[in-house]
């Protein structure tokens, strides 16, 4: 019985069909899912934290809107996100926890400071652009609400990335300090961008079972290369340079070599040494406690609603 | 969409595909926008400086929350109603200027404290500072949504064609902020006795400022015909919060004004001392890079 429910989950994910929230799925499956897409939500709820540290500074007024639309979308994706994590029977108050207490991470990339408006473009150009190279692939993820949402939040950061680059466009073309903003910027994204894509192959722990169930489609390694070769034609384009001397096109490959990130600064930030972490995750926590008081009132009131709703 | 190559059409530069854009022209084009005859213009700018910083402050305020509400789904509504409030701000501030001959962005961020019209009510901090909590708030946000409803409502009959038509589109924003805010009166006066002793607390926080909302401003007793006189807002207003406060179990609290500084007050440019850090964060960017282009 057994081993004909797996079978026929093998037999779905093998032929590329979705999974569903009432199909049989293994354990090891539910739960990976479950953390995976848990680390997304969370990483799109901190990742409101560095944006929004400029939305009350923003220098004019359409880029407030602009901003303040963006970082809500944010609130909307962690939103979808959570609740894909509730089909698999997750609780979003559960994974909060999980999130404050430092129990489940979220994208490391956001554990850097954004230090001047310029990272706002960068932000969404390099950081955005590189989420959504690693996020494409899961839009034919195996289980079909993770896929459906992200099939939603694709297009969602695609037009945020365009906005960054839009942003960025624009303060190249102005004075010749905004341009030093922006490759400054830059020189502080570039490798923490690249490190969005994980630890090398070799490194990569979570890589090999993933790609069997469909839930991962594509290495780090191959998604970071992509992502260099599509970054470069847009830094040509916008007249920035990336801050790697290595960074050049290789006519026998067809591609771009590139050097490595220092892997040292990537794991001492993933372990809570970066600039930002206990920063983000206070700021998340103090949100969480102080709302205590007006989510219970919430509930209260609509229980005695009910009540009075069936006393009638 | 094609998912192959998310910067596939990043390069082309068409901007038709920006969902902002400048976020007011296309919501108000084929609007009339020459000056009635006989309308005093230098008061018509103050009157809408007057209501697009009221917005505009309130924005600024507002804003402050994302990232910090109570839930996931709060942090949304009150971005939503953030970006209402500016949308209307751009737009009165844009109609200001076409009379000042300075664009929207000049006028908030180059002027000095001093110039700004809005009430105190916009200003003073109702939280996530330690000026308030998140009942504070929704207090603040139900009588100036509920100030402004009324006033937008009467605002559509206005013989400038831009004012009546800036008024048309607010209403059905504002009704949504006061029907957000009225629903979580509700909630916090009727759900926990903590929920019930903060929001009787924002309610209180907010009262002294909500008298100057119907104070009649010299400008608003020229602009005949234009303007709306607050004064005339008052008992409906009243009647509104009365029958939301009766709902939520809550007490109106006794009517006390803050008092005036030398008679003069937010319309007159005299305003809390929240209003310079306010400023000073706001504005701080754009005049530190003069020139720049955003």
């Amino acid at each position: 019985m057994a081993d004909d429910l797996e079978r026929r989950f093998e037999r779905t994910v093998q032929s590329e069909a979705r999974i569903e929230p009432r199909d049989w799925m293994p354990d090891g499956y539910r739960k990976t899912l479950i953390r995976q897409i848990a680390q997304h939500a969370h990483s799109e709820i901190i990742g409101m934290q560095p944006e929004g540290n400029w939305i009350s500074r923003a220098p004019s007024l359409r880029r407030k809107a602009i901003l303040l639309a963006k970082v809500q979308d944010e609130a909307g994706h962690g939103l979808y996100l959570y609740s894909a994590t509730e089909t698999l029977g997750a609780d979003r108050e559960d994974l909060t926890l999980k999130l404050i207490e430092g129990r489940q991470k979220y994208s490391s990339i956001f554990n850097y400071p954004t230090l001047t408006f310029a990272d706002v473009g960068v932000i969404g150009w390099l950081v955005d652009g590189a989420a959504i190279c690693n996020q494409v692939p899961l839009c034919r993820t195996s289980y079909g609400p993770y896929a459906r949402a992200m099939i939603r939040i694709c297009k969602e950061e695609s037009f945020h990335q365009r906005q960054g680059y839009e942003l960025l466009m624009t303060m190249m073309r102005g004075t010749q300090q905004q341009r030093d903003m922006v490759q400054d910027s830059v020189n502080r994204w570039w490798w923490p961008s690249l490190m969005m894509f994980g630890p090398p192959d070799a490194e990569s722990t979570n890589t090999e079972q993933s790609m069997a169930w469909r839930i991962k489609r594509d290495t780090n390694d191959e998604l970071r290369q992509k992502f260099v070769n599509m970054s470069m034609p847009q830094a040509e384009a916008l007249g920035v340079t990336f801050p790697d001397p290595e960074l050049r096109w290789n006519d026998e490959r067809g591609e771009y070599d590139f050097g490595q990130p220092d892997w040292d600064e990537f794991w001492q930030v993933v372990k809570g040494g970066g600039v930002c972490n206990e920063q983000r995750i206070a700021h998340r926590r103090k949100a969480h406690e102080d709302g205590a008081w007006v989510r219970e009132a919430a509930v209260a009131h609509a229980a005695k609603h009910a009540r009075k709703e069936g006393a009638a | 969409m094609s998912f192959d190559n998310a910067y596939e059409s990043l390069l082309g530069g068409e901007d038709a595909h920006w969902a902002f854009g400048t976020g007011f022209s296309e919501a108000l084009s084929g609007v009339n926008r020459e000056f009635p005859a006989g309308v005093d213009r230098e008061a018509l700018a103050a009157y809408c400086l007057m209501l697009g910083d009221d917005a505009l402050i309130f924005s600024q305020r507002l804003s402050e929350w994302c990232s910090r509400a109570p839930e996931l789904e709060e942090d949304i509504a009150l971005a939503n109603i953030a970006l209402d409030l500016l949308g209307q701000a751009r737009m009165l501030l844009t109609r200001a200027g076409e009379v000042l001959g300075r664009d929207e962005d000049a006028l908030a961020y180059l002027r000095d404290e001093r110039e700004f019209r809005n009430v105190h009510l916009a200003e003073i901090d109702c939280g996530p500072g330690p000026g308030g909590d998140f009942a504070a708030t929704i207090a603040r946000l139900l009588v100036f949504s509920s100030w402004r409803l009324a006033l937008f409502s009467r605002l559509r009959g206005s013989a400038d064609p831009v004012l009546a038509a800036i008024a048309e589109k607010g209403l059905k924003e504002l009704a949504y902020h006061r029907d957000h805010a009225a629903q979580w009166t509700v909630r916090l006066g009727d759900g926990t006795d903590e929920s019930h002793r903060r929001m009787q607390a924002g309610l209180e926080r907010v009262w002294p400022f909500v008298d100057e909302l119907f104070a009649t401003h010299a400008v608003e007793v020229t602009l005949t015909g234009v303007a709306v006189d607050p004064a005339s807002l008052r008992s409906e207003v009243d009647g509104v919060l009365e029958a939301v406060l009766n709902a939520a179990g809550l007490t109106r609290p006794t009517d006390t004004r803050a008092a005036r500084v030398a008679g003069m007050a937010g319309r007159d440019g005299v305003h809390t001392e929240a209003m310079g850090y306010l400023l000073a964060e706001m504005q701080h960017l754009h005049r530190s890079l003069p020139g720049a282009v955003w």
